[in-house]
């Protein structure tokens, strides 16, 4: 997908390079900014460029990068450690997937980086164990970096030594949160705990610990070759650079897009997107994954950037972004994103382990046609408790995905409790079958296979399908040679 | 001396923070994780085995009982639930006679929804045994199962 609106700053290598071969990384001035940062500038000097630059954590949060790091500069500690957060569990993304297969020295050099910014001599890549192709890339990176010397001791004559030690992560989204994927590093339950205290002052064995996610990284190498007032002049007063996002869902082009941030949903979408699907109807775009919201039509004109999205009820999350159309139910979704935080919350804080539960059985009972208008106000006043007292991230995002609908799409929720229809026929308790008059040539088939007697009609005579008799089986529908039988 | 402590020889530290790559070892090596070989895990780092099992079970990763000879994965992500995942997977309940986290009579099949395997691009997708199957329609698993079972013979 080449268009002018992209600009590849993080996929910068990514498909044009050999990743298994650092020197291919090197000649497109690979391990440049490490070398420079470490010949020429002081600890401080090299942090502050990265707040200069304005880059803020692309895992999710937007936390600028560079305070981070001074942070974990300023704590005092004999031994620090540098993380890399490659633990991408948001279902729809997968764009950390793609850099460290497609470009992973750009990642193991900033880890460098960082870890003489920060005074750290040991970085750790915390990586999805399903990810097979990332992780061999990784290791054969790591094993000719040092081959070159630049891992290991003494990089590059400077006195500064840093290496790499891969760890595998072992399936649990809520490791994305930095507390709970340095408790599963020391062997515990992913569980989050209360900050503070920081990362930043104990950490990873109690240590100071700077966690960054693979895009973050990604960024930075070039920040330094191409400076700090390079990088702030792409993007919004408050957002700076580009950002990943994985476009998917019912667009005509899918795949990974790197625009500068403070571009509208409208370029994304239908510039870079290609349009929808089979010509139909634009209805919303999630983005964030489980933590993200649905934004709708007025959305569409929105610069997106970090505060803009949270300002219409989404966020940025890891950067999925999945495109629906007029046949995707809203209500379903909400509660297909439910499913997923349900499963993955940690069970730690009450709040999300017990309200998440409740919301999805709302949103259950309203799919199934038993919900009323009070349930509505449930929900809302529920996610809004959820959102404000759980104790980490996921818990204080997890609501999103139903507030966002319930903003946008409240009338769609009316038609589920009030008219007990799914308006786009997705949640199959509320649709019924219904015989096509037009089609039904009166063969009879459906009658006969109907186990409760619910058709009725005469032979040669379009049929009848009495929904109070019928138990929706489904027999009929597969019996009919004529297409005449539907679900709506 | 058994698989199990063959592999739990290979770390040279005993420590709590090694009890995640240890668990990912053994499960690698037998396929899952046996009663026996969290005891030993166990009795080799000084933890209770329900410690372990605490840990173990907190992890997606992490199964208690033998996988099949092919071990389908349905994705279930986002992209893959807009273009019916959903039908896909009860197509196959209908020919493998399971549900999910189950295992086939034969020993054969094995199934398992993954919240994501992060190819959206290509959705819907599925995988055996690693092998991703992409933009995949209910029609087409009957061939799929069928060829597969073909492999094994």
């Amino acid at each position: 997908m080449v268009n002018k609106t992209q600009i590849r700053i993080a996929l910068r290598n990514c498909g044009l390079i050999n990743p298994e071969r650092i020197e291919e990384y090197i000649s497109e001035k690979g391990y440049m900014a490490l070398g420079k940062v470490l010949t020429e500038m002081s600890q401080e000097e090299a942090v502050n460029i990265i707040i200069d630059s304005g880059l803020r954590g692309r895992g999710g949060a937007g936390f600028p990068t560079g305070i981070k790091w001074d942070y974990a500069r300023k704590s005092v500690s004999d031994q620090k450690y540098v993380v890399c957060n490659a633990d991408e569990g948001d279902p729809g993304a997968f764009m950390d997937r793609s850099i460290l297969e497609g470009d992973p020295h750009s990642v193991l050099e900033a880890m460098a980086i960082c870890g003489y910014c920060i005074g750290a001599d040991k970085g750790l890549v915390y990586i999805r164990a399903e990810y097979p192709l990332a992780i061999e890339r990784l290791n054969i990176a790591i094993t000719q970096a040092r081959e070159f010397g630049l891992l290991g001791d003494d990089i590059m004559g400077s006195g500064f030594s840093f290496d790499i030690e891969i760890r595998y992560g072992a399936g649990a989204f809520v490791c994305g949160e930095e507390t709970a994927l340095i408790h599963s590093m020391e062997g515990e339950r992913g569980e989050p705990s209360l900050k503070p205290p920081f990362p930043a002052e104990s950490g990873y064995l109690g240590k100071p610990t700077n966690v960054n996610n693979v895009e973050t990284l990604a960024n930075i190498p070039v920040i330094y070759l191409k400076g700090a007032d390079w990088f702030s002049g792409i993007g919004t007063e408050k957002s700076k650079g580009t950002k990943v996002f994985a476009l998917a869902g019912k667009v005509n082009n899918v795949g990974l897009i790197e625009v500068p941030m403070g571009t509208t949903l409208r370029e994304v979408i239908y510039e870079i997107g290609g349009g929808i699907r089979e010509g139909k109807k634009f209805k919303a775009v999630q983005t964030g994954g489980p933590s993200g919201g649905c934004l709708t039509e007025k959305h569409l004109d929105t610069p997106i950037d970090y505060d803009n999205l949270i300002a219409n009820g989404s966020m940025m999350g890891s950067g999925g972004m999945i495109v629906m159309d007029e046949d995707n139910c809203m209500v379903s979704i909400a509660k297909f994103y439910l499913d997923f935080t349900v499963e993955e919350s940690c069970g730690k804080c009450a709040p999300c382990r017990i309200g998440n539960k409740r919301l999805n059985e709302l949103l259950g009972r309203i799919c199934e046609g038993k919900g009323t208008e009070a349930d509505l106000d449930r929900l809302r006043n529920l996610g809004e408790v959820i959102k404000d007292t759980s104790l980490c991230g996921l818990g204080q995002s997890s609501p999103n995905p139903v507030l966002s609908t319930l903003d946008n799409f409240y009338d769609e929720y009316i038609s589920h409790v009030r008219d007990k229809k799914c308006p786009s026929g997705v949640c199959k308790d509320l649709m019924e079958y219904f015989i096509i008059e037009e089609n039904c040539v009166g063969c009879t088939a459906c009658a006969r296979a109907c186990p409760v007697g619910a058709i009725t009609g005469e032979r040669k005579e379009p049929h009848l399908i009495n929904p109070e008799i019928c138990i929706m089986c489904g027999a009929c529908m597969e019996k009919c040679k004529f297409d005449a039988v539907i679900l709506k | 001396m058994g698989k199990t402590e063959e592999i739990l020889n290979q770390f040279h530290q005993v420590s709590r923070d090694v009890l995640i790559p240890m668990l990912q070892a053994v499960q690698d090596e037998c396929g899952y994780l046996s009663e026996e070989a969290i005891e030993k895990i166990g009795s080799h780092l000084s933890l209770p085995a329900s410690k372990i099992y605490g840990l173990a079970t907190f992890y997606n990763q992490f199964r208690f009982a033998p996988t099949g000879k092919f071990h389908i994965q349905v994705c279930n992500g986002s992209a893959c639930h807009l273009d019916h995942s959903i039908s896909i997977l009860k197509e196959l309940f209908k020919h493998l006679g399971i549900r999910d986290g189950e295992t086939t009579r034969d020993g054969m099949f094995s199934l398992e929804v993954l919240a994501c395997i992060g190819a959206c691009g290509q959705s819907p997708v599925i995988a055996i045994n690693g092998v991703y199957y992409p933009k995949v329609k209910a029609g087409m698993i009957k061939d799929i199962l069928e060829i597969t079972k073909l492999k094994s013979s």
